[in-house]
């Protein structure tokens, strides 16, 4: 586990080796040169024999229990169990089928795995979407995909019609009897998209402001039908499940990992070899850092990292033994979220990260509810004073306020929570930088001078 | 066509009432607009398509396309117009030639996505959110490209970047005319 990567568009041979189809399901078929993996070439790696099995070989009911008992946790970052997710789906007599999402807009700050998974194995994502619409009597699949991601929209579309004439798609698949059939939906922006609630109002043709829960998608979601939301990589690990079992996915992470299989991720920031990285769960941060992101470039120096996208935690290089899991980041006090870490090296200011990654959250904030609205802007506000030395006392303290006031509950949907969790934590951990800001009391003889003239 | 509807953009009330100026929808634009209604339970669904339909052939969004795009879809103006104004890649001024959409999330940030800003700032004189005065070039800042290991990202058009290093910036954008 401590080969050297090369810098490759796809993982090359990062994830090349004699058993590379039983340690890296997700990438094992990609191609070296990154050329998207077609119908043919997915066929002749096995392609759709998961899908045979589900639907030919399984009831539903079946393919639920297996996907829950492997442990397979949502990758798009909240990490709910999806056979749970499935089996609570409401299906059975006069309940009508519903649909089956594919959560493909992709814009969480440092992600970049969804993306590749898209472009160069299509074929993947689409046969784990037939084997959770089998699972949860869907009638139909949408991939809710971003629209600035012009490559993936393209590669999906062709791999749907490769589908449908190849008869995996349809009317009675490969003589199941089950029908499915999947359409690409483009959106046009707006990180909040991503959340599932906000994501069905989308896909309706709304404004994407998240929806009360109850009731669940899975009772009541895209146009009052029973609705499944995965994510991207969970879809696309779900025919390796099927094909080779429960057990052998338990044993592909490492030990201490509560999380079981494999998980794509990697490190981005002024590290020598960014990338992207199928990995088992439970690895080091060290280990991924060092053998596979290669370490920090010469002249910087490590001073923070995150995780796993903007919504967690900054954490320290003391932390760096945490394993990759989400008991393992848990013990050091925030959440894997989707596994992609990000360095902050000791350029960096971190009221000035922070300015800039509250700018963001507030712009994409849908503005429905108050302490998300106006507490957003508020703390962009706050650190832009402090990032021009204009700070005033009392500052940190309200912006300490504002990471509890936008804390988990006080909002329909998690974009608060998430936006003001790394606040806290550069906090915690810098406060030094944030007290820096905080603008010199004018000498008071200085004040009387200037009071006279 | 053009002139006209700038005026009627600078006479304020924006309000959206059945006098209010309309264009004429292509039968081009009509028929990919009817094509994605079939592909959902209810032609609302299409609304967010629809506008992308007409951004594509008109290059933005104007005011007066939200009733046409309504009526086609069986919903209210106001509807549309609440979509319209939602989503960041709807353009409801018109934008130049091309649209450059420079990622700015914090791993393009450490990455030297201000370098970039500044770049296009000396070169092409506009900050995000502007057009050259030539049309060729409107800069709008974009949520995480998915290429951070690249970074920083950027997309002209339909084109993504990444590798590209603040020098090569300018060769990158020669290219588009």
């Amino acid at each position: 586990m401590t080969q050297r990567t090369r810098p490759l568009a796809s993982f090359g041979t990062a994830n090349r080796s004699p058993r590379a189809r039983e340690t890296h399901p997700l990438t094992w078929r990609l191609n070296d040169d990154g050329a998207p993996v077609w119908l043919e070439d997915y066929r002749r790696k096995d392609g759709y024999q998961a899908a045979k099995r589900a639907l030919t070989e399984m009831t539903p009911e079946e393919v639920c229990e297996e996907v829950k008992d492997a442990g397979l946790k949502g990758r798009g970052g909240a990490g709910f169990s999806a056979g749970t997710k499935w089996s609570l789906t409401a299906k059975g007599d006069g309940i009508p089928r519903g649909y089956l999402l594919c959560n493909a807009d992709e814009m969480e700050p440092n992600t970049y795995k969804d993306r590749l998974l898209m472009e160069q194995q299509p074929h993947q994502l689409l046969e784990g979407m037939i084997i959770a619409g089998y699972a949860n009597h869907s009638f139909k699949g949408i991939v809710f995909l971003r629209g600035e991601y012009v490559d993936a929209a393209r590669n999906l579309k062709r791999a749907v019609v490769e589908a449908r004439e190849a008869g995996l798609l349809g009317e009675n698949i490969l003589g199941s009897g089950f029908d499915f059939d999947i359409h690409v939906h483009t959106g046009a922006g707006r990180y909040i998209c991503g959340e599932e609630t906000a994501l069905i109002n989308s896909l309706e043709g709304k404004r994407a402001n998240p929806r009360a829960k109850p009731p669940f998608p899975g009772q009541a979601g895209a146009w009052g039908k029973p609705t499944v939301i995965n994510n991207v990589e969970t879809l696309s690990s779900v025919s390796s499940i099927i094909a080779n079992g429960v057990d052998w996915y338990h044993g592909l992470c490492r030990p201490g990992s509560e999380d079981h299989g494999t998980k794509m991720m990697g490190f981005a920031g002024k590290v020598n070899q960014p990338g992207v990285w199928e990995l088992p769960l439970g690895i080091t941060v060290r280990e991924i850092l060092e053998d596979y992101a290669g370490g920090m470039r010469s002249g910087c120096t490590l001073k923070a990292w995150q995780p796993g996208g903007a919504g967690t935690g900054f954490l320290l290089p003391e932390h760096l033994d945490a394993q990759m899991c989400s008991n393992g980041i848990g013990k050091v006090g925030t959440r894997m979220g989707t596994g992609l870490a990000l360095a902050v090296d000791d350029s960096i200011n971190m009221v000035s990260l922070l300015r800039n990654m509250e700018q963001f959250f507030a712009r994409e904030s849908c503005g429905w509810c108050t302490p998300c609205r106006d507490g957003l802007p508020w703390s962009v506000k706050l650190l832009k004073a402090l990032e021009a030395g204009e700070g005033q006392p009392g500052d940190i303290e309200m912006l300490l306020e504002l990471t509890r006031k936008l804390g988990p509950g006080k909002t329909f949907c998690a974009h608060a929570p998430g936006a003001i969790e790394p606040l806290g934590s550069a906090i915690k951990y810098f406060r030094e930088e944030f007290e820096a800001g905080i603008a010199q009391p004018v000498h008071a003889a200085t004040a009387a001078v200037g009071d006279a003239g | 066509m053009e002139t006209s509807m700038e005026a009627s953009r600078s006479s304020a009330p924006r309000l959206i009432s059945s006098d209010r100026p309309r264009l004429v929808l292509s039968d081009e634009e009509r028929d990919a607009i009817l094509e994605e209604i079939s592909h959902y339970e209810n032609p609302r669904a299409a609304s967010i398509e629809a506008l992308k339909i007409v951004q594509k052939h008109r290059g933005w969004v104007p005011d007066e396309a939200i009733l046409p795009i309504a009526e086609l879809l069986g919903i209210p103006g106001s509807d549309v117009e609440g979509v319209a104004t939602f989503y960041s890649q709807i353009f409801r001024q018109p934008v130049g030639r091309h649209v450059i959409r420079l990622c700015d999330s914090m791993t393009c940030y450490i990455n030297g996505h201000e370098t970039f800003l500044d770049v296009i700032k000396r070169e092409l004189g506009i900050a995000p959110g502007q057009t050259t005065p030539d049309k060729r070039f409107t800069l709008i800042p974009v949520c995480c490209l998915g290429n951070c290991d690249k970074g920083p990202a950027f997309m002209v058009d339909e084109d993504t970047y990444g590798q590209v290093e603040a020098n090569d910036l300018m060769r990158v954008l020669e290219a588009y005319e």
